[in-house]
């Protein structure tokens, strides 16, 4: 299977709308959002049936036997995260806890208990042919990159035969980008070209190639600043990257995503320009030697 | 005061929101917890930086001493420890810095050192603090420069501070959230930042967090965001209109307040109606 990543860094940027295009052309039969903490993808990918869900546990959480706890305050002194306090009696914030366990460990009188805690939910939607995996991270919870890691294999063991797999990122740098990237083949950035966009690709791409990723960018809504878009094509050319397309600014993408189409179900210049990055795409992506 | 601009959808507009109210404050703090992707420094292009390294503390092994009990690495929850070849070996990525392993070390074979994750900024534009998380690329989490961030010395007295959330509604905007005496969240027209408003909704309500939201990219076409704002009873505190120029200075990384009167009225008002709210609120404990 070979695995196409879609990231962008700044956020924003137009990766979903790209993913979900990307799904129509190639009619895939196996794709994943793996922005677990703000997953778009299943509002415009048209699955009509209930996805199969699965809770998702996280680490444990510690929790505090006030019956048995003696207040020797060795938890406290002892957790890093700062997720004991004490308000009459201990007490763990289970926001803050990240279950590390070692409040549990130095306990003397065994007042700790490690309780397991659900995360987040895993959907699988799948029809026997094709197979769509996605997540949805508990507000406030702290293990994404272990849940994002879960929605791959899900989408993995889901469509074993399938040739290519679409997956959608999440913005930033962080612990769920890094987990996304782990064993992909092909990273496409989606650049839009504003001073921040620029700033934020540079950091995208210098963290795919610290995991030797293959990487090629488009830019989109490459005419709401052309000169920045001209500073993409030069940086692109001086690092060596394939630049794979530009992508104009169109208000019918709004209107296409608002009704639950991707750009590529109607006629229009942005879903036209995106059919032509994604023949690019998938040449790099299964052309020879390029492993 | 301190408010928090947040969105859950990445490229709503919380950059923009946060850094031309900072502006328009005056005297004011900005402080950038968008760690992964900071770009609120590049509007303001502070003077006289300086800068802080920010580290964590990881295990280190001293292979005398270590008899390969493995415990350590049965203890470590995050996989960060294994014992190969005969060779303990940490996998500094992955490690939460939790010290268990330093812990539960019998030979007393491990200690800690400090290894860099990124750094914090701080210089001024104007009369503008800017205070700027940055995270190294390969690492995992900011939350320990966020820490820093938005330590209590940064806070000044009597100043307006604004903090730039990151994108989502994970750990990382939970910690960026946690001290605001207010929130801002930021929603586009479309069915995806709908969708994010809705949870960063339920995250400044698992917070009892008071707050209001800007309508950002509005078009004269029926905005689902309104409409959500609408049916939840959520107060909007303004609306900002899809604007050709104002996407222009923006992308350009102007401050639009300072480049035109139209954009210093615009957001002269939403800090009006923000403080008027934050006042509200602070009489009735209980939003």
């Amino acid at each position: 299977m070979k695995q196409l990543l879609i990231l962008s860094g700044k956020g924003g940027t137009g990766k979903t709308t790209i993913a979900s295009a990307f799904i129509k052309l190639a009619d895939a039969k196996a794709y994943a959002d793996c922005d677990v903490d703000a997953p778009n993808l299943h509002l415009i990918t048209g699955w009509n049936a209930e996805p199969a869900k699965t809770d998702y546990y996280g680490l444990p959480k510690a929790e505090i036997n006030p019956e048995l706890c003696t207040q020797c305050d060795q938890c406290r002194q002892n957790c890093r995260f700062d997720a004991i306090s004490i308000n009459e009696k201990y007490v763990v914030d289970p926001f803050a806890c990240e279950g590390c366990g070692v409040c549990a460990y130095v306990c003397p009188v065994e007042a700790i208990a490690m309780i397991p805690a659900v995360a987040g939910e895993l959907m699988l939607y799948s029809d026997g042919e094709k197979a769509f995996s996605t997540a949805q991270l508990k507000m406030g919870s702290g293990t994404s990159g272990m849940l994002v890691t879960e929605v791959k294999k899900q989408m993995k063991s889901a469509a074993v035969d399938a040739g290519l797999a679409i997956i959608d990122g999440s913005p930033g740098i962080g612990c769920p980008v890094i987990a996304s990237l782990s064993g992909v083949d092909m990273v496409l950035i989606v650049a839009e070209p504003s001073v921040s966009g620029i700033s934020d690709m540079e950091r995208i791409i210098n963290t795919a190639a610290k995991f030797g990723t293959k990487t090629a960018i488009c830019i989109n809504k490459y005419d709401t600043n052309i000169e920045n878009t001209k500073k993409i094509e030069e940086f692109c050319k001086k690092q060596g990257l394939p630049l794979i397309g530009n992508i104009p600014f169109d208000s019918n993408a709004v209107k296409a995503i608002n009704n639950g189409q991707t750009i590529v179900d109607i006629d229009c210049a942005s879903g036209a320009a995106t059919k032509k990055v994604y023949h690019k795409t998938m040449n790099l992506l299964f052309e020879k030697g390029g492993d | 005061m301190t408010i928090a601009v947040l969105s859950g959808k990445g490229g709503t507009g919380k950059t923009l929101v946060s850094v031309n109210l900072a502006a328009t404050a005056k005297t004011s703090i900005y402080i950038d917890c968008d760690v992964e992707e900071p770009n609120g420094h590049l509007f303001f292009l502070p003077e006289g930086v300086q800068e802080e390294e920010i580290s964590v503390k990881i295990p280190k092994v001293d292979n005398e001493l270590c008899n390969g009990c493995r415990k350590c690495v049965d203890f470590c929850k995050f996989n960060a420890l294994a014992y190969i070849k005969n060779k303990l070996i940490v996998f500094d990525e992955v490690c939460h810095s939790c010290g268990g392993c330093i812990v539960v070390c019998p030979e007393k074979a491990l200690t800690e050192k400090e290894k860099f994750i990124g750094k914090v900024q701080k210089g001024t534009s104007g009369q503008v603090t800017v205070y700027t998380g940055i995270l190294n690329t390969g690492e995992a989490s900011g939350i320990p420069i966020i820490k820093k961030l938005l330590a209590e010395e940064n806070m000044e007295e009597n100043k307006q501070v604004f903090i730039d959330c990151p994108p989502g509604s994970a750990c990382i905007v939970m910690e960026s959230i946690k001290d605001a005496d207010y929130c801002i969240l930021v929603a586009e027209p479309t069915l995806f930042g709908v969708h994010n408003l809705g949870m960063v909704y339920e995250l400044v309500k698992l917070f009892n967090k008071s707050f209001g939201v800007v309508l950002n990219k509005c078009l004269e076409e029926e905005n689902p965001a309104e409409k959500f704002c609408l049916e939840k009873n959520i107060k909007i505190l303004g609306r900002i209109p899809f604007d050709t120029k104002l996407g222009t200075l923006n992308s350009n990384a102007e401050i639009a307040v300072n480049k035109d009167e139209k954009y210093r009225d615009m957001f002269s008002s939403l800090m009006k109606t923000v403080a008027k709210e934050v006042r509200c609120n602070e009489t009735t404990t209980n939003p």
